[in-house]
């Protein structure tokens, strides 16, 4: 497989700008949440980068921590670039909304406060659900969360 | 076979004076028979049509339709009648109870009037009115309300969109509709239909009035809500419209009256412009009312053929095109005609 | 005059919405003031779901969620498995990948052609696609015994081989695709009514498209083109020569005709795979009990209806531990509440179907 992650110098760059930077050997890079929005907007505004287009959004429960996991794609470079984000709150996960940035993140973030129960903060609308009901008790992609009649996870 | 439908009234006729009714009390029960007959007619028909429709539909789909329910399928419509009466009439809260119920049966009334003043053939007219075009235009326009009643007493948003829809688009296309027929009712100087008719022994007003025909045809797809103007229904946007709350036999009798209404237009089509009941080419010995039943169906299939290939249109391109495109059309038309007849008459024609 | 907005709720239950959705429209008379998409009626918590299945049990949750295109749901989640494990699939079973995934995509296209007529009111249309869609679903059930939700692959290959049968079907059915393209464009695309409604109705610009994440049809109908089979080329897509179909004004007609001009190209890849396609084993040697080293991988396949991604995290157990889907349907339908202001109910209808969602994918 071709490799469209993003050229080591250029990888370099950022680690100069942001040093809470964590380069994994995979090119995933991981952000302190304080540095998300800088971070976020210097991608997709110094055109060297370029990474113009939110592919995924999502999160993940682990037993320590909560992680957002960013995928973006440059559309002019074709580069390919998983940010990953750890809120290691795991009682009142919060991390900004990059709603302001890409529209495309509204519905995604909706989602995964909806299911995994991390608020999205600086945006109006923000946090409300969008699949289960608003009376709904719970966000179910939590590994704690233990519906009836489920299987034991 | 020509006065097979005249000789069974006049025999009629002779039968009751022979008991000795008195000539008033005749005309009374003669009235009443042809009324009936026609109300026989026009369900026969609209049954028919409805498995017609679905017959046609299927063919341009590359489907069969229905084939099961008798031979070829033909008693479909009658068993759909009989399922459909054995529903519950479901009446939502909140609705306008009187108006709600009364409509479906009210939606009946102009179709059973207009049929009064239409020649089925010769001398085979109700009511022979020397204002024929005028009465009809004016109870045409009749069932608007009712369609507009049943959407507002539906206490549905649907209906009220739907009911609202029915209101402006009679409103934008009675107008050319009314002015295409100006253009015959000026060649031919009367509003007597039989009249207009026997006018059409030399040449069919659809040669002499082919934008008049076209404006008519096109205006009485959107009177009769079919694609592409079929917005009162528009199923993809409002569901049913004005139709959405009624079930059972409520909601089959606006369907028929659909069709009393569609073969009232094909009628019209047909009287107006296609020489009736008249024969073409000097071919009568086939009789004048089966002649007439032929223009009508021709008529009606061109309906139905409209109706599964086209796709509908937007309510404010709707409202464009009949106030921007038929409305001057048709007054150019009659400005024409007007001109035409002076020309005709200067040289002598 | 004193006049005031009234809002209309449109769906669950609506002949147009495709499945369970729900738009609440607040109405200027016929005029949307303003809309807000309620999706979730649908949802069954696949993800969830996933996390108490092994890793092949999973694949049969993935056809259920865009059932129209179900192969290549499946694809995107097996790819995701591989690319956690670093399996190397068969050359082999990459073409028949190929080769089903565009004749899913074929038939996901033709349903949202004809379903499209059907919302603008032609419902002919439906009837002739449909009608298409049928050649192209015994295709597929002679490859894998089912219609719609197939499950025909596995991590590391595809269950069975092409059956004998199998190839002088889809020779045939692909000399007769163009005609039924053609048949369509005469159907509905050349018709004047239908230009009426959908020509510069909803229209997306590309920096909107790319700034909501739209791809698919939806993003490529703005002229953006951005396909994954030629940007980011996986499986055998680099040795296959195809256009990708691209739009001018972003409207509705444009995303409309892209997917017909889509199924046009869909039927060259099969063509050139079919010719191609080597002699071999179907299945990577693959453990029986599939345990992904810990870690996670996100892949992406293009779908029918946009860019379809796993991300997927395994703690070493033969469960995942995380799955989560990019669903295209859910994505391109972020940016609808935008997208209907000031169009008229028709036009909600009308751009609704052109984004061409699919309930069981939104909702997941």
């Amino acid at each position: 497989m071709a490799d469209y992650s993003i050229p080591a110098d250029l990888m370099e760059a950022l680690k100069n700008k942001f040093p809470g930077l964590e380069i994994q050997e995979n090119r995933d890079v991981i952000v302190p949440a304080a540095d998300l929005i800088p971070f976020m907007s210097e991608i997709k505004d110094n055109q060297d980068y370029a990474m113009d287009f939110l592919t995924n959004l999502t999160g993940a429960d682990y037993k320590d921590r909560f992680e957002m996991v960013y995928n973006l794609v440059s559309m002019t470079h074709g580069y390919t670039l998983m940010v990953k984000v750890r809120i290691e709150d795991k009682e009142k996960p919060e991390i900004p909304s990059l709603c302001p940035i890409w529209g495309g993140a509204n519905w995604q973030e909706r989602e995964i406060y909806d299911l995994m129960g991390i608020v999205f903060t600086g945006y109006t609308g923000h946090p409300t659900r969008i699949f289960l009901d608003d009376n709904f008790q719970g966000h179910p992609l939590r590994k704690d969360f233990q519906w009836q009649g489920g299987r034991e996870a | 076979m020509e006065n097979i439908f005249i000789g069974i009234a006049s025999s009629l006729r002779g039968f009751f004076s022979g008991l000795g009714v008195p000539d008033l009390y005749n005309d009374i029960i003669m009235l009443v028979v042809k009324l009936v007959s026609i109300l026989v007619f026009i369900l026969v028909n609209a049954l028919w049509l409805v498995y017609m429709e679905r017959r046609v539909c299927a063919f341009m789909q590359s489907r069969l339709g229905p084939i099961h329910v008798g031979p070829k399928g033909l008693l479909q419509s009658f068993a759909d009648i009989g399922k459909l009466l054995g529903k519950e009439i479901i009446l939502p809260k909140g609705i306008d109870l009187v108006v709600f119920l009364l409509m479906p049966v009210l939606i009946f009334v102009p179709p059973l009037l207009i049929y009064a003043v239409i020649p089925f053939g010769k001398d085979m007219v109700a009511v022979d009115m020397n204002i024929g075009v005028f009465y009809l235009l004016a109870v045409a326009s009749l069932s608007t309300i009712l369609f507009w009643a049943a959407g507002w007493s539906s206490n549905n948003k649907y209906s009220l969109i739907g009911g609202m829809r029915s209101v402006a688009q009679m409103v934008s296309y009675e107008l050319p509709l009314i002015l295409a027929l100006l253009g015959v009712i000026m060649l031919t100087g009367t509003l007597n239909i039989n009249q207009i008719v026997n006018a059409q022994n030399g040449i069919w007003f659809i040669l002499t009035q082919p934008i008049a025909f076209l404006i008519y045809f096109i205006a009485g797809v959107a009177e009769t809500n079919r694609t592409p103007f079929c917005l009162v229904e528009g199923e993809s946007e409002i569901i049913a419209g004005p139709y959405t709350e009624y079930s059972g036999m409520g909601f089959a009798m606006f369907f028929l009256a659909e069709y009393a209404n569609v073969m009232i237009i094909s009628a019209m089509c047909t009287v107006m412009f296609l020489g009736g009941w008249l024969a073409p080419f000097g071919l009568d010995f086939i009789p004048s009312w089966l002649w007439f039943f032929l223009k009508m169906y021709v008529m009606i299939f061109i309906f139905m053929w409209v109706r599964w290939t086209y796709p509908r249109i937007r309510v404010d391109q709707l409202m464009g095109f009949g106030w921007k495109v038929l409305v001057p059309l048709s007054l150019a038309n009659i400005f024409v005609t007007g001109v035409g007849m002076y020309i005709y008459r200067a040289i002598g024609w | 005059m004193k006049t005031q907005t009234y809002s209309l709720n449109l769906g669950p239950q609506h002949p147009s919405t495709h499945g369970v959705f729900r738009i609440i429209l607040e109405l200027d008379g016929e005029t949307v003031v303003k809309a807000t998409p309620v999706p979730g009626y649908l949802h069954r918590g696949i993800e969830k779901l996933a996390e108490a299945r092994t890793y092949t049990q999973v694949i049969p949750y993935t056809d259920r969620m865009d059932y129209l295109a179900g192969m290549l749901m499946n694809w995107g989640y097996v790819q995701a498995v591989e690319k956690l494990m670093g399996i190397e699939v068969p050359e082999r079973a990459e073409y028949i990948r190929v080769i089903v995934g565009e004749l899913s995509r074929i038939a996901s296209h033709m349903i949202a052609t004809g379903a499209y007529g059907g919302d603008i009111g032609a419902l002919t249309a439906f009837t002739y696609t449909f009608r298409d869609r049928e050649y192209c679903i015994d295709l597929l059930e002679m490859v894998s015994g089912s219609r719609m939700t197939f499950s025909y692959f596995r991590v590391g290959g595809v269950a069975d081989d092409l059956p004998g049968e199998f190839y002088p079907a889809a020779r045939k059915f692909l000399a007769d695709l163009p005609g039924m393209c053609d048949e369509y464009d005469g159907l509905i695309t050349g018709n004047e009514i239908f230009q009426a409604r959908t020509k510069h109705v909803g229209v997306i610009t590309p920096e909107m498209g790319i700034n909501y994440s739209l791809s698919g049809p939806t993003l490529r109908g703005s002229g953006v083109n951005y396909d994954l089979r030629k940007v980011r080329p996986y499986s055998v897509y680099d040795r296959l020569n195809f256009e990708v179909p691209l739009g001018k004004n972003g409207d509705c007609f444009d995303r409309f005709r892209i997917r017909i001009e889509e199924m046009r190209q869909c039927g060259k890849i099969i063509q050139q795979a079919l010719d191609q396609i080597p002699e071999g084993s179907i299945q990577a040697k693959v453990p029986k009990v599939i345990k992904p080293p810990v870690g996670d991988a996100y892949a992406e396949v293009e779908s029918s209806k946009g860019v379809y991604g796993c991300y997927l995290v395994s703690d070493g157990s033969p469960k995942p531990y995380r799955v989560h889907f990019r669903r295209p349907s859910f994505i391109n339908l972020g940016y609808l509440a935008k997208l209907c202001e000031g169009w008229k109910i028709a036009d909600v209808i009308a751009i609704l179907g052109s984004i061409d969602i699919v309930l069981g994918e939104v909702d997941c």
